[in-house]
């Protein structure tokens, strides 16, 4: 006879209960788009750090000067010895010959013409997997003989580890202090719900009501404002971030930063956000009616 | 059918509430439990809804035994239960109709079932005219017979009426009482939780007696404070 999964009833119980505590609802919603738009934002800071960094380990290798009483064939026989150091992922040889050609590449001064190969010195070009191990690979390398001295852009990517290691652990905070608050808000505007409808409740127990039956609207309720909440806030975050990378590529001295298109990170993001407000809705929902179920 | 077998209850603070009830209702029957205040009553109401658990005893209700019911049972054995209050407590937002239609809901009954049954249980109770209405556009007898109705609309075994004459005058309370006796005629069985001496003594029926947590008076056809046939 009964119907095991009435969603209609849920959902139409829930939207009604959201309305009926209209300003509750209004600042549960507020709290959620604050905690994911700070959430978001710093998790957009750190992926586009990441993203550079990631064009530092492709792009930015370390240099290892070889000593200029090695011939080229004990130049390149270091090859081994480098690969051997950890967190080396690739060694190209370049060649006197090749580090002018390179030198002299895009540089229009005929006084470079002149130059001959032996001013420079043979070398590698050295990979790393990871840029925040730079100086340690570099240091490394440094100590094997034959390895007359490296040159490494350890500033540069130990500041966007560091930028991006602060920007990390601020978010992790704020977004703790901001989910435990949305929690309590949630939690209360349920539990004020719970309080309105407290008779209907009595009497849905007293007819033989499950748990689970009256518990499911104040779920749906704490689902619908998590989602409308984490709605809200993607949309926010999506014309803020766009605001944000517009002002970053017009500066003409941050040309060094490269903005990722917002576009590209919505298959991410958007699902990361609604997943976020419904777990926020849902834990608080289950938190608030918990304990005026034991009858 | 319910049966209690020297059933104790002492609440946390003390208070011996039933000493050692025995008692047994079967299917069908028609019982008036009288006593006055403080004397058990209520205690017994709570024991056979399961919102409370005997101290000591055994405790069986439709089929349930109550000493050792899960948490997850207990809803299924208030379903074979039609509970009717003193104060209604009707939902004074919804009508008549959506009074019922929502303790039917409360069990998962489907929108067919409840248009089928609905009318059906309306008709019994002669309200059918006024399922548009809100409870308080009704007198109080109507207001108890949409509850009446309300405890009914599930198809229990049995209604247990906690002193449903309360707040009603004495020609409402013969109806609502008359309407009780139909509603047994037709196989439920009913259980009154009463001190309105006249009413039960008109209708002579079985008279549960309790008084200081015993039960003192236990007759078919028996009268309130032992005025016997």
């Amino acid at each position: 006879m009964a119907k095991k999964f009435d969603f209609g009833y849920y959902c139409r119980e829930g939207v009604s209960s959201i309305f009926t505590h209209g300003f509750m609802s209004f600042a549960a919603v507020c709290m959620i788009v604050a905690c994911l738009l700070i959430m978001g934002s710093f998790s957009l800071v750190a992926v586009n750090l990441d993203n550079m960094l990631g064009d530092l380990e492709a792009e930015n290798e370390f240099l290892a000067y070889i000593d200029e009483s090695y011939t080229q064939e004990q130049a390149v026989a270091l090859e081994d010895d480098i690969m051997a150091v950890p967190n080396v992922s690739e060694a190209i040889f370049v060649t006197r010959a090749e580090a002018l050609d390179d030198f002299r590449e895009g540089r229009d001064n005929q006084l470079l013409s002149d130059l001959e190969p032996d001013v420079l010195r043979d070398r590698f070009r050295i990979h790393v997997e990871d840029i925040e191990l730079l100086k340690e690979s570099a240091d490394a390398v440094e100590q094997i003989p034959g390895v007359a001295d490296v040159y490494a852009a350890t500033d540069i990517a130990q500041g966007f580890v560091m930028v991006r290691n602060i920007a990390t652990g601020i978010a992790l905070v704020l977004i703790g202090i901001l989910v435990v608050m949305s929690l309590f808000i949630i939690a209360n505007t349920i539990k004020l719900a719970f309080f309105y409808r407290r008779e209907e409740i009595a009497i849905m127990k007293m007819c033989g009501a499950t748990n689970a039956f009256i518990r499911w609207p104040f779920i749906v309720q704490g689902m619908i404002l998590g989602l409308a909440g984490a709605i809200i806030a993607f949309l926010l975050q999506w014309g803020v971030y766009e605001l944000v990378a517009k002002a970053v590529i017009q500066s003409n001295g941050l040309s060094l930063l490269a903005i990722l298109p917002f576009g590209s990170l919505v298959p991410v993001f958007l699902p990361v956000f609604c997943g976020a407000g419904l777990l926020i809705g849902v834990v608080g929902s289950v938190v608030a009616i918990r304990r005026f179920l034991q009858v | 059918m319910i049966r209690f077998i020297d059933i104790h209850k002492e609440y946390d603070n003390g208070t011996k509430a039933l000493k050692g009830i025995n008692m047994r209702i079967d299917d069908g029957e028609f019982v008036f439990l009288v006593g006055p205040s403080g004397s058990g009553k209520s205690t017994i109401m709570k024991l056979i809804t399961g919102e409370i658990a005997p101290t000591q005893g055994k405790l069986m209700v439709n089929g349930y035994s109550l000493n050792n019911i899960s948490p997850r049972q207990i809803p299924m054995m208030r379903r074979t239960l039609g509970i009717v209050f003193q104060d209604f407590r009707l939902i004074e937002k919804k009508t008549v109709y959506q009074n019922l239609s929502f303790a039917m809901r409360a069990i998962g009954a489907s929108s067919r079932e409840l248009k089928r049954r609905i009318p059906y249980v309306l008709r019994l109770v002669g309200l059918e005219e006024k399922a548009d209405r809100y409870p308080s556009q009704l007198s109080g007898g109507e207001q108890q017979r949409v509850a009446i109705a309300r405890a009914l609309v599930n198809n229990p075994n049995m209604i247990i009426a906690d002193e449903p004459t309360g707040n009603l005058d004495p020609n409402r309370s013969l109806e609502i009482m008359m309407l009780l006796e139909r509603i047994n005629e037709l196989g439920t069985t009913v259980l009154v939780v009463t001190h309105e001496k006249n009413l039960v003594n008109r209708f002579a029926k079985r008279v549960i007696a309790i008084e200081n947590g015993r039960i003192i008076n236990d007759e078919t056809g028996g009268y309130y404070n032992g005025e016997k046939v």
